[in-house]
Order: structure tokens, then sequence, then C-alpha cells
């Protein structure tokens, strides 16, 4: 469900490239401009692997812990028909994750190491999944518009430079393209319904709205490390950018239906074609990442919960005679 | 048509009850190749449920989401082993073992029934319950026979569901009516049969069943009698759909 780079502002101003092989670099940065894919074997700087293993970690938890959210409503999905289709896009969230752990594992990191460093807190996932999902129509919105945010960030990020990530995308873009259509069916018939249910959507898009323009994080600082990673084909397109092109795609699928964004500024520029927008609350979003929003701890409590159950399975299952392979994915 | 639907309701509710408990794994399982496992068997349960529910519609009673969503619990007909909690994964997987082993029975029994619709459903969902049944299978052997605590918690979980599994073949009020018209070969037979496979399974995964003395069904969920349990897992399941029941969601 989502994933961009994410450049500390905090991080020393060193260079990422001190230290490199000049050959080495130089050829690793030639093959990338030619639009090679670099595999699991090849030679890759420090900061590349140590930014994809962030990435790539960061993503693959998004989709366990945002299965949360959206799994909750699993168990009362109005109807046959929605509740199959909502355990089956939540499955295959989970299956992005498998998708996903097994690319960053090819990096050279465990998946016990991964999952161990979210529950720790060590590393983060998309900030959205910790806001509360408070009715059957904050899961519909989250599958329609957070799960079209990710769309854009993903086609995006699928044309990075590492190719076991690249494939783990257009394999998970696929399938994202129907949990799009799922949660725009959703919303469609709740914003097409009864009173009761129009006013239950419009109450869950205004909630979500703050969240979702957060969703692609803060604007990006141009700086030396930025430019680096954009020309290894890390980071493939500016936060801002995403954050564009996702209003100009949704902002009127949202007005067609008849529903009200929370935004009294939000107006598309038609000289630059750029939207206007009130800029997000930057302070909320920090205090969220650091472990402030509404659902943080619970989120971690449950993903620890279901670690600490599952423990004497995953012993019973542990041979030891067999020896780790990296998967390549 | 009473003893038809009977039957149906009995196996659409045990389907609609257990697939709705698998799918509560989801996000939680012990590993993620778990989770998604017990999702896509929560997907077919459900599935199942519904095609049966759509063979009761046939047969006059409501459309499948009305059927399913708005009767109160004690109005339904499943068996109590599949309305009890997930709790650990240990319960989770010896009910799938012993519940899908069953019902992999029943489907197959069924494939040959005289009611044509029933028949009709039972020759496609046989071959998805297969499945279900290989994976029941693999685990128990493979967590029977893995450390000292994974065999201890599977024994101590077959004992607990055992008198729960053999509620499943309580009879119903037209089982001699089903056997004569050829609709299905009844409840004994069934358990019987559920017996024979079970065992030769439960024997390589090193588990023991809990001796024949301390057999002691528990019967009702067939007539309405069920743990509280089942009542929140109805109005949780039907929270949504009772807000506006007359309009599509």
């Amino acid at each position: 469900m989502y994933g961009n780079a994410y450049i500390d502002p905090n991080e020393k101003p060193k260079s990422i490239i001190d230290g490199e092989d000049p050959i080495k670099l130089a050829d690793f940065e030639a093959r990338i401009a030619r639009g090679e894919k670099i595999e699991p074997k090849d030679w890759m700087p420090r900061e590349y692997r140590k930014q994809l293993i962030r990435m790539i970690e960061q993503h693959a938890h998004s989709e366990i812990i945002g299965a949360l959210p959206e799994g909750t409503w699993i168990t009362r999905a109005p109807g046959f028909k929605r509740k199959l289709a909502l355990m089956a896009k939540v499955q295959d969230e989970v299956g992005h994750a498998q998708l996903l752990y097994s690319a960053a594992e090819t990096l050279g990191k465990s998946r016990e190491a991964m999952i161990n460093d979210l529950i720790t807190g060590k590393s983060k996932y998309s900030n959205v999944f910790n806001y509360p999902a408070y009715t059957w129509a904050d899961a519909c919105v989250i599958a329609w518009l957070i799960d079209a945010g990710a769309i854009i960030n993903q086609v995006a990020n699928a044309k990075g430079s590492y190719g076991p990530y690249g494939r783990a995308l257009d394999r998970i873009c696929t399938e994202e393209s129907f949990h799009l259509k799922y949660g725009h069916d959703n919303v469609v018939t709740l914003a097409t319904g009864t009173p009761v249910q129009r006013k239950m959507v419009q109450e869950a898009l205004t909630r979500w709205w703050p969240p979702i323009m957060h969703f692609f994080g803060p604007s990006d600082k141009i700086s030396n490390h930025t430019e680096i990673l954009m020309r290894w084909k890390v980071k493939m397109a500016t936060n801002d950018d995403m954050r564009q092109q996702f209003l100009n795609m949704y902002v009127p699928k949202i007005w067609d239906l008849g529903l009200t964004v929370p935004d009294a500024n939000l107006k598309k520029n038609e000289e630059t074609g750029l939207w206007n927008y009130t800029e997000p609350d930057w302070d909320e979003f920090k205090r969220v990442i650091n472990g402030g929003g509404p659902c943080n701890a619970e989120r971690l409590a449950v993903r620890r919960m279901a670690e600490e159950k599952g423990r004497w399975v995953r012993a019973a299952l542990l041979n030891k005679s067999e020896k780790y392979v990296t998967p390549l994915a | 048509m009473e003893h038809i639907k009977e039957l149906l309701y009995k196996m659409a509710d045990d389907l609609l009850i257990l697939g709705h408990r698998n799918s509560e794994w989801t996000g939680l399982g012990p590993i993620l190749e778990e989770d998604i496992a017990f999702s896509s068997m929560a997907q077919d349960k459900i599935g199942h449920a519904q095609a049966l529910f759509q063979i009761l519609f046939e047969l006059g009673e409501a459309e499948p989401d009305t059927n399913a969503f708005m009767r109160e619990a004690k109005q339904f007909h499943n068996s109590q082993l599949v309305e009890l909690p997930n709790d650990d994964y240990d319960f989770s997987s010896v009910r799938h073992f012993l519940f899908d082993h069953a019902d992999q029975i029943r489907f197959n029994m069924l494939s040959e029934s005289s009611f044509e619709p029933l028949a009709k459903v039972a020759r496609k969902i046989k071959g998805e319950i297969k499945y279900h049944v290989f994976h029941a299978d693999i685990w128990l052997v493979k967590l029977g026979n893995g450390t000292e605590e994974s065999k201890a918690r599977m024994q101590s979980a077959l004992n607990m569901a055992w008198n729960y599994a053999l509620g499943i073949f309580e009879e119903g009020d037209y089982e001699l009516q089903l056997q004569s018209e050829n609709i299905f070969a009844g409840e004994k037979e069934l358990q019987k049969r559920w017996l024979e496979a079970i065992n030769p399974i439960i024997e390589k995964a090193n588990l023991k069943i809990p001796a024949e003395s301390d057999w002691n069904p528990i019967l009702g969920g067939r007539k309405g009698y069920h743990t509280e349990y089942l009542d929140q897992l109805v109005n949780e399941m039907s929270e949504v759909f009772r807000i506006e029941p007359n309009t599509e969601w």
C-alpha cells in the first residue's frame, strides 16, 4: 500500500558517496543511466543498499499494519459481496508484504530482523495507518483514496533501478488497481445511497483528508542527497509531484460524487496546472510518525501480540539442519 | 422440502460461521503465509455458504444477504464447534482439521445426491476443500511432531475440540427421509467415514484421539442452542448491514 524514499532532515550533510570506489561507482551509475536494472549480486554503493532496505522494509511494514484497520471491518462487512471482496483485498495486502519482505531480503536483511525492528519501533510504516477506521465508510475511503495514493507512488517506484523491488511492484500495482476499483465502487454506493450512507461517507472523507494529504510526505528538501538518490533511481518522484498528481486525478472524482473536500483553499490554478491547497499540518505529521498518533501504540501492540502468540509455531517449524538462503526475487 | 432445507441450513451456517472465524486471522497469523492461507480458506467457506444460501433462496427462503445477516443467533443451525473463538493457532488449526475432513466427506457424499442443485454445487466445492484438507493435514503433522510445546499444545487442543467436533454429526429430524430419498446418506455414516479418514493422520502427527469412554458429543447447535460467542459474532457480523437492511451497501 505505500512506500517512498524518506530523507531524514537531520541526516548529516556529509556526502553519501564518501568512501566509495570511484571506478565501481562510475560503472554503477552508467548502468543505471542506460536503464539497466541492478540485481542482488551486483556491486552497489552502501547508501543505495541502505536506502532501498529502508524503503522496501517500510513499504512491507505498511502492508501488514495497513491490514489491521481494514481487517477490523472484514467481520462487519455488510453482505456477502462486500465481505468476500474485502477479505480478498486485505489478503492481497498481506501477500504484498510477503513479496516485499522477500525483495528486501535480497539486500541482506532477514524478514525476522525487519519484523523485529517494526515491533520494537525502530523502523517506520506509513503514517496513515496510525489513524482509526471508525466506520464502514472509513474502510471504503481507505480502499479508494489511500490505495489511489499508493498506486501513484508505486507506479513511479516500479520504474526504479533495483530489479527485485521493481518486479514486486509491477505485480503489486496490478492487484492494487483492483483495490482501487473496489474502493471506488464502495464509495460510489455510499455517496449515491441513503442519507445515512451519504453522511457516513462524507464524515469519513473529512476525517481522512488530512492523513491523505500527509500520505506523500513533506516537501522534499532539495539537497545533494535527494539528487543522488534520484540519479540512482531509488527515489523516482518528489513528494510534491506525487501529491499534485493525486489531487489532479482524484479531486474531480470526489467532487463528481457530490462530496466535499474539507479544504476551502483547494483549487486548481489553470495557468500552472497545479493545485493550491492549505499546507498540511506537518507538526502533526511529525508528532504521529514519532509515535504520538491515535493508534500507534495499538497497532504495534497488536503486531507484537501476533508475533508473541505465533512464536511457538515458528519454533516448531524451525529445522536446525536447514541453511538460510537469501531469496532471489 | 423441509428435510432439504434443514440439511442446507446447517451446512450453510457452519460454513458462514467458520469462514467468519477464519477471516479473523487476517493480519494476525503466526507467519504471513498462514495469514494468507486462512484468508483464502475463509473466502472459500463464505463463498460455499453463499452458494448454499442461494439454493435456499430458490427453495423460497429469504435472499442470501438477508438470510445470513438478519437472523438472530438462536436461529442459526451451525455446530457449536465453529462458533468458538479462534483462541491460539493450536485450537484454530485443530478445529480446521476436524471440521474440514467432515466437510470434505460431506460434499463428496452430496456430489451424488439425488437433489441435483445440491449435487452440482457439491461437485464444484469438493475440488476446493481438497486443498483445505491438505493444508490442515500438513500442519497437524508438522506441529504434532514439532517441539515439546507444539506437541503438548496440539494434544490439548485436540482434547478440547473433540466433543465439540462430535457435535457436527448431531442428527436432525429428517435423517431417514434424506436417506430414503437418496439425498444424503446421513450423519452416522458421515461420522463413520470421518473417523476412518482422520485416524491415520492423527497417528502420523503422534497425537491421540481421546478415549472413547470420554466421548460426549456437544449437541444443540443444530437446534439453535449456542454458546454466548455466537451472539457476539452475529451482532458484529450484521452491525453495518442492519443500519439500513433494505438498501444496497
